[in-house]
Order: C-alpha cells, then structure tokens, then sequence
C-alpha cells in the first residue's frame, strides 16, 4: 500500500471553494506584502479527505491493534472521553474569556486537581505543564526554587539511576543543576551504598520512577526517602509508571515531595501519533508556594484562577495560557467513570496481564530480565541469547512481530538490559489478545530457530519494508523539492 | 468494570498460570504499611450516561458567548473535514511512530507538515512541532544560545512588543541555564518598536533578537531594519509570527537581505479550535545549517530495503532518550494529533484559502474598530495599518467593562492594564472572518450603552 | 576481535592518541569504538584554536542510535581538524586510525601521553566489556 504526497495532488486553480469565506483584498504595507504565494498544496475537499484518510490506514493504533510499547500505557482511549471535551461549550471557549463565562471548565479543571491530589497523595496540584517532561521541567525547577528560597545555593546536583528515562537527566541539564547516575542491583532495586555516596551537601534531590523502568517495585523506598531527606534533598516522583500502582499505594506515602503525571498513560487520554499530552504535578507541603501557575481554585460556590499575584513564588509560567485543556477534559471524564472503586482495578489487572504474559513466554523459554521479581505492569524480556546463539535481536523479533499483526513493545530501553522488550499489556486487554501475542513470539522463535534470515528481514506485510536509517541521518531530506523545482 | 474485559473465569485461569493465589498477591513486594486504603475523596463511578449529562450541563453552563479576544489563540472556521480525520482511531489512538513501520501515515503526515511549515515561514527546516508558541520560543532561544557558538553573553534582545506571556514562560523555561531576556521599549505613540532603540546595543555581545510579526498589538514591525541589524551586530534573529499573516506578509526567511535564522509561533490559527486554552501547536523552522541545534522529532524521507521510499525519525541522536542529559532539550511528545489538524487544513485550504481568511478577519477587525471608536470615551490608541488586532483606549478601567459585557455575552477583549498600565484603560479586541457585521454591531451596541450608563 | 595498533596511546573511553614527528598529538577513536558505535552519520569536531584540557570533551560522534563525545587525551590547542569527515563521516568506520582521524593537539603538557593506556592494557579494557 502506498499514498503519494498531497503536492503530488496539487493542480494550479484547483480549490475547496465552500471553504473560503468571501474576497477582501488585504491591507498590506507594500515592503511586507508577501511576494509570491506560500506552495500549499492546491487540491479539492474530497482529495484531501481521501488523502489523509489513506495514510490514517497506514498506521498501527490502538483501535486497531495489540499495542504492549512499554512505558508507554497504551490503553484503551474511551470515545466518551473525547466527544465530551469536545463539546461546543468547552470547544469555542476563549482561554482568556472572563472567570465568570469559565465557570463549567473551571469546575471540572478544580475537580481534577482534587482527585489528582487523592489518587498521588500530594497536597496540591497544577495541571499547567503540556507533557510529562514539562512536568519533569515543573518538578526540579520547584526544588531549585525551594533550596533557593532557603538560601541554600549549594544544592545543584539531581541523582538520577541508570535505568531513568532520558528525559530525566536532559531535564536537570535543562534547569541548570548537575546529574549524578547512581547504578541498579542486580535484582532491580538501587543500589543504596551508591546513594548513599552520592549524595551529601550539594544534593538538591533524586529523581525516581516506581515501579522502575526495569518493570519492578523499589522496596527500599521507604529508606530511599530516608536517606535523601537527611541530607537536605528532596525526592521526585516520575510518574510515567503511575498505572501500576493507582490505587495500590500513593507517591505522597512513600515519601516523595513531587509527582509528574502522564495523564495520557495512566489515565488515558490519546496518544495522538506522538501528544498532545499532559504532566499535571502533584507536590507535597514544602513544594505548595513554587507550583506553576494557573491553578484553578474555589472560593464558596464560585471558581477562579490563582496567579502570580497568589503566588508569589511561583516557578511562573509554563505554556501561553493553561495546558493542555482538552487533554484536561478527557483525563477528568476517565477518572470520573473509573470513579473510587475503579481506580485501583486498573493496577490490579494491568499487573494481572503483565504478570501471565510474563508467566506464559517465560513457560515458552523467554528469558525474564529479572526472574525473581514479580513484575509491576510492565517486564523485560531479554533476547540476549537469542542474539548471541542465532544472529536474531531484539529488534528483528519487534519487526516480525509487525508482519503478525502487533505493535512492537518497546526496544532497547532501558539501556543497561541488553537486547530487551519492555513490555506493557495495559489493563484494557482481554486474555485471548495476550495469548495470541505470546503465540506469535513462539512461532518468531521457531522462524528464528530455522530460517534467520526470514526474520532478520521483516518485516515483508506493511507498507515499507525495513527503512535506511543511515541513508535518512546523511542524506537529509526533510521536506519536499517538486522535481521541476529541483531539478 | 469500565474498560476492563475480564471474565471470573480469566481471572482464575490467569492467576493458576502464574502461580499466585489472588490478584492481591501480585502487590506482594510494596511494603504493607505503605498500601493505600481507601481513596475516600474520589466520587463514586458514573457510567457514560452519567457523566455525559454532567458534561453537557457544565459545557452548558457558561452559556456560547460572541468572542471578541485573540490575544494568541484566534476563532477561526474550521472545515468539519478536519476533525473528522483528526479523530479516526488510527491517528488519534496511535503513539510517537517509533516503529516506522507501523506508522507511516503519521510519518508522512509530518513529512508533508514540515514541508508546509517550510514554504510557509520561507525557511529550509521544520521539526514536527513543540509544545505551543509560548514554549518555543523558550526553545528557539535556548537553540540560537548553542547555534551562535562565538557569542557568549546569552543575552536576548525582546521588544515589549513581543506577547508578554510568551516572555514569561521563556523566562521561566531558560532561567536554569542562565539565559537573559533584555526588554526593550516599544514606541508609546506608536505601538510598534524602532529600530533605533537598538542603537544602545552596538558593539555588545548580544546572541539574538527577537521580533514578533504582527505584534502583540496587532501591529507591523519594521522586520527588515531589525533584521539587518541584528546580523551586522553578530546576533541571530528569532521571528515570532501568526502562521496564518504569513498568506499576507512577506515569510521570515525573507525579512532583511539574508532572512532570519529561527522561526518560531503558535499553529492553532490553522485548524485547531479554541478549545479553552490546549492543546495547540508550537512550530519551528530554520536553516539547514543549524538542524542539529533544533529540538524536537524531526521526519526524514528514506527509502527501504526495496528502494521503495519511506518516513522516518532522524537526527534522533539530539534527543533525550539517546544524548540524556547533553540531549538539545528535554522535550519528547510533540503535539502530533493537533499537527494532523494543521496539515488537514492548510491541504484544505490552500495558500489562497488562508489569503481569504486572513484578509477577512483583518476587514472585520476594521469594521470592529470603526464601530466601537464612534462610541464616545473609546479611541484607537495607535494609528497605521493592523492584522486583525487592535488596542482601543477607554475613558475608563476596562476590568468592570469586561464583566458587564460577559453578562451580556459578549467577550468584549483583553485587558492590557496589567502588562502594559502605561497605555492606561488599553483593551486588545480581535475579529476574525467568523465575526458578522451584525456581531459587531451587537458588541459596538452593548458597550455604548454600558458607557452611557455610567 | 578490533585492531588495536601497538604504536598507539589509548583512553579507556576509547579515543586513540598518536604523537607526530612534528611534536602535534593526533587524535581520533578506536576500531572497538566505531564498531560499537555502528555506522557514524555525523562527526562534530572542535574549533581549530580551542584550548582545552585533558578529559574535556573535545568532539562527538553520532551514528543513528548513539552519539558520544570524544575526550582529548591531552591538554593543548586544537591546531587542525579533519575537514574530510563532514561529507564522509564513514571514514571513521572504514579507517579509524587513518583517514578516519578526528583533529589535531597541541599539547601544553606531552608529559600527559606516558599516563594513557598502551595497546596492551587497552586490549583489557575492551575484553573486559565483552
């Protein structure tokens, strides 16, 4: 299947007419008026439609298909969710229209924070920041200014495991602080000793994914919190791995001072082919004054934004007016029909599916990462020996598993596993798609077993086959040239 | 159970395959003390039913007032088309196309939106967006700082003029790296910044300047003069712009004689409904030779084993997941759905359709400053040529206005008292082709009674 | 196995230091580093004048999944870069301690070149990673 670009559709004069409002002429001071015509595409509604239409089909998507990326929580996304925050009313609403035209969104926005607040334990909450490393941005910018505020200038330094998301690391860069990578044991759970050694007067805080990136609970976080708060520093909670424990224990009792949450992973809001999302930050006591602003507030009946003027010490600002609003909605429409008892059934059978896909490839001779340990949500498999006995890797298993219908998990995160899927059922898949996966990881084995070659060259059923990256990284090619214009 | 397929029956076959006595079972290694009781402060389940109706009554509540501000975020028409593919599962329900493969509708997609992004803004490259405007031009500043590798003061140059918000959160964003923002004056008579203020500046290690074309008062900037000095001082230039003025004015990579080096801006303008506030897009362009200094996933055409062409993430190695902490920015999403929006509709539209619906709204808003100035106590408070933006002067504070037009429904604007008290009771209205003269006519009838009232 | 030539000083991040006749260092990466880097699609090598210390990170190299800066084994002033690799960054891959060298020191101390690793004991940091 293949769809040539929409300028390849173009014709000069052709137009969807019923779009275009009528013929004004502009008034443009002559030294700015636009030259010659920007080359948008010319084509009409109907070629357009059936263009984008095409390429949706190209896709793999939830809707359509197993989609176990770990660390990723692709859940089902309910419809509900997003026809309701795309109602007219919250639809055509202006962000800057006046408290009193903004009363319903604001509503819905407070509540959210609120169970936000239960559901992590933290004492206060802003849903301003975009995405989860905005969040990430949010938290370690409110530490700096919390050691500020004390006068403590020394504390520059973020302790960040090995296993940590990227993000973690780029964030403390991004907020001026220096990154301190303490190593994993063998088991999964931090080494302390490290720690321990880490940390001391410079340390402004740790930042800490539980369950792990590995796919495992830290059972020392209790002493993690201990540790670090002796010696002046905070704790951060990423929460990109918050759906294995909703409702099973909060953030704010393991110890943790602040929270980020990917409202589009645990609670479910679209992934859309790469955001929007949303990292609403949860924070205890101590971190209250430095929240990013606005934050929607009640006062009697009424609601209203807090800003700088309520908080003066605010970090400030982090998007042009409130986040992702939408992403809002739709995440406060799940919640509210997940409701108090349906929160912790999403840790229960999102650990349910994790821990029989893991049971079951393990009985069909995959190799955990770390057998020992029950998984959280998600787990690794390590293909390590495959690759070393029969020339096939992680990411020739991820690329056949293509042509059988599933989306890859994850590959080659986190680094220091090597050869490693991390994968994350979710809580929305029925038995019969997690045994249809593990059929087709078996049947890829046995591919690999007898014929290599076969697999090392998925995937053969989509619309491209294996694609250069080496050619794409040196022969940039980032937008299109017309063959007449380039040649 | 909402969403949760599960039979009793799975549910005992599931367990008796792991080996655990109960789903409880499973938490085993999460200390008992710290377990969760409980979550007493979240509501009781609604099913779809249930919180439709809620939904409505609040979406309801406030009621479809006529809209009057832009200030960043513009009521334009969407075509039905655009939505309806934006929401097709495919799109909507798929995740960052880190399997090629598997995504190349998205893939492509973004190929075809960075092409866009290119001709429209006169540049070489596109990333495949950030987060919205405010926050990239927090990026694009943090880019020029690692690109112009001979400056080291990072100091920035922003006319007042330049959105206050956006100002704010690239403060807010660049602080830890010890970016400085120098504010300078705009013209009080005039509205717009001259270029001769940047005189103080000459021989001063300056890393860039930042120029917002149309302004925050919806006027035009001298880009060229900036632009050009800008270059002969040693600094890059940043252009802020509303995508949409781009089908009138001339695109950033032509202002001056050599064009600008980041452009930066908000891409809700091109098919992304108001929405109270997100998600939108933020874009960037630039010139090739700083591609690397650009933050954000960017597509790269291909081809497979076959030769067959293809799309692709590249230049992955600045990113986070590969550089960590070296990494050019943090930032992982971009804001792929919304950029499907704005791909659908600048495919629908065509250059000339944005013509039209820029020219348009700069008529309306015309029609919109005729009708209030001839009520008395208003007066336009900068002359010359506009966009679709305009400040207005009141004989008094324009806060109390503003509610009394909402309780007619009517949001009658922005006030600018509180980042610019120097222009006194100033009010930023915006009309875009979707207001109607009778719209207009409503709004210019409610404010002079309000003002006779008074 | 990867060729580790005996003439040659190594750092255990793998960067390769070569002392010319006309008393410059030559710098650039193993063959155990480019294999494991894979197909380079980008080399960034430093300014010519740039004065830098032992242990900074003087150039990166990036292949599609990987990028890693390259540390200077000695202190100096850069005084030459390869320009070949900015259209050919393969050179790296196919001649790591030829054509694929990556600049040029001048060093401020040579006394630093007797405290890097000879061929053999480099030879143990690479089999130790396996």
């Amino acid at each position: 299947m293949h769809e040539p670009l929409i300028f390849t559709h173009s014709r000069a004069g052709r137009r969807a007419a019923g779009q275009y409002p009528r013929e004004v002429e502009a008034k443009v001071p002559e030294h700015l008026r636009r030259k010659r015509p920007a080359a948008l595409p010319e084509v009409s509604e109907l070629q357009a439609v059936r263009h984008f239409t095409r390429l949706s089909q190209l896709n793999f998507s939830i809707d359509t298909h197993f989609y176990p990326l770990g660390s990723c929580t692709m859940k089902y996304n309910p419809r509900a969710c997003n026809e309701l925050a795309m109602l007219p009313g919250f639809l055509a609403r202006h962000p800057l229209a006046p408290e009193n035209l903004s009363q319903g969104f604001l509503a819905c926005l407070y509540e959210l924070q609120e169970m936000l607040k239960e559901v992590t334990g933290m004492k206060g909450v802003s849903l301003t920041p975009m995405a989860g490393a905005q969040g990430e941005f949010a938290g370690v910018a409110m530490i700096r200014a919390y050691h500020r505020a004390r006068g403590d200038h020394e504390r520059t330094e973020i302790i960040v495991p090995d296993a940590a998301h990227g993000t973690n690391p780029a964030t403390a860069t991004m907020c001026g602080c220096t990154v301190i990578e303490i190593p994993s044991l063998p088991n999964g759970d931090i080494d302390l000793d490290a720690l321990k050694q880490a940390l001391g007067p410079k340390t402004a805080g740790i930042m800490l994914t539980n369950p792990s990136t590995l796919g495992v609970f830290e059972r020392n976080i209790r002493e993690v919190a201990r540790l670090v708060h002796e010696a002046g520093g905070l704790l951060y909670y990423d929460g990109a791995n918050l759906n294995a424990i909703l409702g099973k224990v909060r953030p704010g009792d393991m110890g943790f001072d602040v929270i980020h949450m990917n409202l589009h992973k645990t609670f479910s809001t679209p992934h859309g082919g790469g955001g929007p999302g949303s990292g609403a930050v949860g924070v205890g006591e101590r971190l209250l004054p430095f929240l990013p602003v606005p934050i929607a507030a009640k006062e009697g009946e009424r609601y209203r934004w807090l800003d700088e003027r309520d908080l003066p010490q605010t970090i400030g600002r982090l998007s042009a007016f409130m986040g992702n609003a939408g992403v809002l909605l739709r995440a406060y429409v799940y919640m509210r029909m997940l409701g108090r008892e349906g929160m912790h059934r999403v840790a229960d059978f999102a650990a349910l599916n994790a821990n029989y896909l893991l049971a079951r490839l393990r009985a069909e001779g995959f190799d955990a990462a770390y057998p020992e340990r029950r998984a959280s949500h998600e787990f690794i498999i390590t293909l390590k020996r495959q690759a070393k006995e029969l020339g096939v890797n992680a990411m020739d298993f991820a690329k056949r598993l293509l042509d059988y219908g599933f989306h890859a998990p994850t590959t080659y995160f986190p680094l220091l596993v090597p050869e490693c899927l991390l994968i994350e059922p979710t809580e929305t898949e029925a038995k019969e798609d997690l045994d249809a996966f593990v059929a087709a990881m078996v049947a890829i084995q046995r591919e690999a077993e007898q014929d290599a070659a076969k697999v090392k060259g998925a995937p053969y059923t989509l619309p491209v086959r294996r694609l250069d990256d080496v050619r794409a990284a040196k022969q940039l090619d980032l937008a299109y040239v017309e063959p007449e214009q380039g040649a | 159970m909402p969403f949760i397929p599960h039979t009793e029956a799975d549910v005992r076959e599931m367990l008796a395959t792991i080996g655990a006595p109960s789903i409880e079972a499973l938490f085993e290694e999460i200390p008992a003390e710290l377990r969760t009781r409980e979550l007493t402060g979240i509501p009781p389940a609604l099913n779809e039913m249930e919180i439709a109706r809620l939904m409505h009554e609040r979406a309801q509540q406030d009621g479809t007032p006529l809209n009057f501000i832009g200030a960043g975020a513009y009521d334009h028409h969407i075509p039905s088309a655009v939505w309806a593919i934006v929401t097709r599962g495919e799109f909507y329900s798929a995740y960052t196309p880190y399997q090629a493969e598997a995504s190349q509708g998205t893939l492509q997609l973004l190929y075809e939106y960075q092409t866009m992004m290119t001709r429209l803004t006169g540049m070489q490259v596109s990333n495949a967006s950030l987060y919205d405007g405010a926050s990239a031009l927090a990026e694009a500043a943090l880019m020029a700082v690692r690109a112009h590798r001979r400056s080291k003061s990072a100091r920035i140059l922003v006319p007042a003029t330049v959105n206050p918000t956006y100002r704010q959160v690239a403060h807010t964003i660049t602080e830890g790296q010890r970016l400085s923002f120098d504010v300078v004056p705009y013209e009080p008579a005039l509205g717009t910044f001259d270029p001769k203020r940047l005189a103080q500046y000459e021989g001063q290690d300056i890393t860039a300047v930042v120029i917002q074309q149309p302004n925050f008062f919806g006027l035009f900037e001298d880009v060229d003069a900036i632009t050009d000095w800008a270059h002969a001082n040693g600094a890059l230039v940043i252009a802020v712009v509303n995508p949409l003025s781009l089908a009138l004015l001339k695109p950033p990579g032509e202002w001056g004689t050599k064009g600008v080096d980041i452009v930066v801006g908000d891409g809700q303008p091109l098919g992304v409904p108001l929405s109270s506030g997100g998600p939108y897009f933020g874009f960037m362009t630039t010139r090739m030779e700083h591609v690397r200094q650009m933050p954000g996933r960017i597509i790269g055409r291909t081809v497979d084993l076959d030769g067959k062409p293809g799309y692709t993430l590249t230049l992955q190695a600045r990113e986070q997941h590969i550089r960590r902490s070296k990494a050019t920015s943090n930032i992982c999403t971009n804001q792929g759905l919304l950029v499907t929006a704005a791909t659908i509709y600048m495919s629908i539209m065509g250059a000339e359709g944005l013509e039209r619906v820029a020219a348009t709204s700069q008529q309306q808003t015309t029609a919109l400053v005729e009708a209030l100035t001839r009520i008395p106590g208003v007066t336009l408070a900068f002359d010359g040529l506009r966009f679709h933006e305009a400040v207005l002067r009141l004989d008094r504070p324009v806060a109390p206005l503003l509610a009394a037009l909402a309780e007619r429904g009517i949001v009658g604007g922005y006030d600018l008292s509180r980042h610019y008290p120097e222009l006194g009771h100033a009010l930023l209205v915006c009309a875009t082709e979707k207001r109607t003269d009778e719209d207009i006519a409503r709004y210019a009838g409610a404010l002079a009674e309000l003002l006779k009232s008074a | 196995m990867s060729a580790i030539p005996a003439n040659l000083k190594y750092l255990e991040s793998h960067e390769w230091a070569r002392a010319e006749a006309d008393g410059t260092v030559t710098v650039g990466i193993s063959d155990h580093a480019q294999n494991a880097l894979g197909d380079l699609v980008f080399v960034e090598v430093p300014e010519v004048g740039a004065v830098l210390t032992k242990g900074a990170a003087a150039a990166v190299v990036e292949s599609v999944k990987a990028a890693s800066d390259v540390y200077t084994p000695v202190s100096g002033e850069v005084v030459a870069t390869n320009d070949a690799l900015k259209g050919s960054p393969e050179l790296v891959n196919q001649d790591p301690y030829g054509e694929g060298w990556l600049f040029k020191i001048k060093p401020s101390n040579p006394a630093e070149l007797d405290t890097l690793l000879d061929a053999a004991a480099y030879g143990k940091v690479v089999e130790a990673e396996h």
